[in-house]
């Protein structure tokens, strides 16, 4: 894996006249975890879509750049709320799914290992229709680890998951990630104060900067600063909300 | 098990429903012959029936594998190109508007009486629904799919070949479906505009005669064919959705 870069998204963005998110700078620093949070609809994942240069829907008037100043293109992985594993193709083979849309050879030795690491051996020969939610989403950390790339975007990769292997997941993917560029776009706090290293809140305003807790992620969730974190930011929520 | 018991209850019942009209209304057997007497004309014609049987069977088996392929080539061609999408889908969409019957005395002009013209009938009535049931299917491939495909920085041959193809699968599967039903049609008809072999050039020579047993018995084995190809490519699709359709797990 290459350094893993910083990122700035700098501009505002509108559809049909309305706007989606107003002036607005996003900096991910190097090796970082930064985590989105905001309502839904505000357009947090419209952020993470324009870092990858996915389609959007939307007019962005700014920029995207990496402060390295090398294009972005072929150093992101991406992750999201959906584990996007090909029912078709055993764990196997949707980890090496990369190289195979590239042309590129497989190295079968490596996507072993990753699934070894996720814990998922035993079930490398399996549909995704075989696995459960939790073991579908280690696969597509599987996947996205295989990528080795430097900028991780992950768009609510673990919400559809019950609060146990959610928790499970959140370890995992900070100890796999660490030392990469990470975007965790989410709507929950808890999550947000266990994983940040800088915490974001996004809404018609424009995006705040939070303050996470003083120790570094990966916090315990048992953790009193974590949890204080986490309700102020809660609340914060709750107050755009209301 | 189920399945085939209620088969023959129905079989039975209709067979019945059947010997009960022709008893009840008087018909002569050249309108209406009993079902014995079709029963027994299926055995002594069983040469002449199996021989007209063969030349329909592989005009239609014939015109759905190539019918299928080259839909599915077609409808592949569409999804990659959008200049293909802009000239030909018109064209496509005012040929399925002419009914292929309409087509088949031309058809037997162009293609002689022989094999060619039926199974290009067949060939045409299929070629549409498996494009379009197709082309449906690798339009609609998961944004999320794409998604992923573009930031892998998936070459677009390998995205089609190995993402929107597989994905689309089960809708090709459900083309060929009617495919499998429409194939025959097409066949028949070819076969009664010009033709000197064939079940449907039997059911029109046999009802010309008043041969209406052997019509009828030509007709049986047309149906039990028909019925057969629907199932197993029936059986086929199913096998291919059951691995290729999304699990929503």
């Amino acid at each position: 894996m290459h350094a893993p870069p910083s990122v700035t998204v700098e501009g505002y963005a509108e559809a049909e006249g309305r706007s989606i998110f107003p002036s607005l700078r996003l900096d991910l620093r190097a090796g970082e975890w930064t985590c989105l949070l905001g309502p839904s609809g505000v357009g947090k994942s419209t952020l993470l879509r324009l870092i990858a240069d996915l389609p959007t829907g939307i007019e962005f008037h700014g920029s995207v750049r990496a402060e390295d100043g090398l294009p972005l293109e072929g150093r992101i992985a991406l992750m999201a709320q959906s584990d996007l594993l090909f029912p078709w193709r055993d764990v196997s083979e949707n980890v090496l799914l990369g190289s195979s849309l590239r042309g590129e050879r497989s190295d079968r030795e490596r996507a072993a290992d990753l699934i070894r690491r996720v814990g998922l051996s035993d079930h490398a020969n399996k549909r995704p229709s075989e696995l459960s939610g939790g073991q579908r989403q280690r696969a597509a950390l599987a996947r996205t680890l295989m990528e080795d790339r430097p900028l991780i975007l992950l768009d609510e990769p673990f919400s559809a998951l019950d609060a146990l292997t959610r928790a499970q997941m959140q370890e995992l993917s900070a100890s796999l990630l660490a030392g990469r560029t990470v975007l965790l776009v989410t709507h929950d706090p808890a999550e947000a104060a266990r994983l940040g290293h800088r915490i974001l809140m996004l809404d018609e305003t424009g995006l705040h900067e939070m303050r996470p807790p003083a120790t570094l992620p990966l916090r315990e969730v048992s953790d009193p600063e974590t949890i204080r974190a986490q309700t102020a930011l809660f609340e914060a929520l709750r107050g755009q909300a209301a | 098990m189920i399945a085939l018991r209620n088969g023959v209850a129905s079989a039975l019942v209709g067979i019945g429903v059947w010997w009960l009209v022709v008893i009840v209304s008087g018909l002569p057997p050249f309108i209406l012959p009993t079902p014995d007497r079709v029963a027994q004309t299926l055995w002594t014609a069983r040469v002449t029936i199996a021989d007209n049987a063969w030349v329909t069977i592989v005009e239609v088996l014939a015109g759905l594998v190539l019918g299928s392929l080259l839909g599915a080539a077609m409808a592949i061609q569409l999804a990659m190109s959008p200049a293909a999408r802009t000239l030909v889908r018109p064209i496509l969409v005012f040929f399925q508007a002419v009914p292929v019957f309409a087509l088949a005395p031309i058809l037997t002009l162009w293609f002689g009486y022989g094999i060619w013209s039926k199974l290009v009938m067949a060939l045409l009535i299929i070629f549409f629904p498996v494009t379009s049931a197709f082309y449906d299917g690798l339009t609609r491939t998961p944004q999320g799919y794409l998604d992923l495909a573009r930031v892998m920085q998936g070459r677009s041959w390998a995205v089609m070949l190995r993402v929107r193809i597989p994905n689309a699968l089960p809708s090709l599967a459900s083309g060929l479906r009617l495919a499998a039903v429409y194939a025959p049609i097409g066949a028949v008809i070819g076969e009664w505009v010009g033709a000197s072999r064939g079940l449907g050039f039997l059911m029109l020579q046999a009802n010309g005669r008043a041969q209406t047993d052997l019509m009828f018995a030509a007709l049986f084995v047309l149906a039990s064919f028909t019925i057969l190809l629907h199932f197993l490519v029936d059986r086929l699709a199913r096998k291919i959705t059951s691995r290729y359709a999304p699990d929503h797990g």
